[in-house]
């Protein structure tokens, strides 16, 4: 899928991880998932980079975002739930990896 | 809160020696901490009124707009959701656009709504700062802009909805939804069991705010 010239480069049941980056400013990534493997679960339009517009530019391009789901067991080591529990993330495209690559490297 | 209460052999201070009533006064908003995003809020309105971006009275309808909303729109939706299937069809691919087609102005920033079934509950937090379908439950509630609920409900989801009164069955999956970008949420409530045969109105009276963040699930003698 493609829109304002940014092609969407996951796809549903895409296995991603998440940069363990920290880069300074205004992120909308949570430390939590950082570094974490999810799972995609669908790609939910190109919406402009709130890097970008924190600090007053145009956001542009576009970024992909994708819902991105991941097991609260992989989340939190202690978690105490069910097993089935799950989080789901918005996520834009930069701060992902495919995990075939991530693990290869 | 502290009870009425006559004597006063307590030992808690009362403030200010010059006032003579028993009670100290009940704090002006003008006597907490000012902070300079408050100053600079007050700035910036300040400016763009001056500069005729908007007026005085504008600003003052947008406030009073937001704030008179409810979660009277949310409930009328799941009310319609749960009664006609093409409609929940149309408002799970799209909450505004199927809202549109009711009446209801749920804005530009596109809702999405999460179906609740007997496998998955969902449930709505925003761990960055307090992202929330405004236009159609109104404004969050404090607790949910709270440290506490924004860190606790992705860690410990179970022990938070607990606190509410919510037990999940271990078998359903709790799916909790952080909405960090550029997506709001709503929950779908499961309609509650011995509501048949009401209309969509009184359907709607049932549908609780909680219900639509997903902290509560609708029982089935609930009582709004």
């Amino acid at each position: 899928m493609t829109a304002a010239g940014v092609s969407a480069r996951f796809t549903e049941g895409d296995r991603v991880r998440v940069r363990a980056a920290y880069p300074p400013g205004h992120m909308r990534t949570p430390f939590f998932i950082r570094g974490h493997v999810g799972t995609v679960i669908r790609f939910v339009g190109t919406y402009a980079n709130p890097e970008e517009l924190a600090y007053g530019r145009d956001g542009k391009p576009k970024q992909p975002l994708y819902w991105v789901s991941f097991p609260q067991s992989d989340l939190w080591q202690d978690y105490s739930g069910s097993p089935k529990d799950t989080t789901i993330v918005d996520v834009f495209e930069s701060w992902l990896d495919p995990l075939d690559a991530g693990e290869a490297s | 809160m502290t009870a009425p209460h006559d004597d006063h052999d307590h030992g808690h201070d009362h403030g200010d020696e010059d006032w003579p009533y028993p009670h100290p006064k009940q704090p002006d908003l003008e006597d907490g901490p000012v902070s300079e995003h408050m100053i600079m809020t007050e700035a910036v309105a300040e400016l763009l009124i001056d500069k005729d971006i908007f007026s005085a009275g504008e600003l003052r309808e947008m406030l009073e707009s937001i704030d008179s909303k409810s979660p009277a729109e949310g409930a009328r939706m799941v009310a319609r959701a749960w009664t006609d299937p093409d409609f929940k069809a149309r408002m799970l691919d799209d909450v505004n656009a199927a809202a549109e087609e009711i009446g209801i102005d749920a804005g530009t920033i596109p809702i999405r709504v999460m179906e609740n079934t007997a496998l998955v509950h969902n449930v709505i937090v925003c761990t960055l700062c307090s992202c929330y379908p405004r236009l159609l439950i109104g404004l969050p509630p404090d607790w949910y802009k709270s440290r506490n609920y924004r860190t606790r409900m992705v860690r410990e989801p179970r022990a938070v909805l607990a606190e509410f009164g919510t037990e999940i069955s271990d078998d359903v999956e709790v799916r909790v939804h952080d909405s960090t970008a550029d997506l709001r949420y709503m929950v779908l409530p499961m309609r509650p069991d011995g509501a048949d045969g009401l209309d969509e109105d009184s359907l709607a009276a049932l549908v609780t705010r909680d219900s639509m963040i997903g902290v509560s699930v609708l029982k089935p003698d609930n009582q709004k």
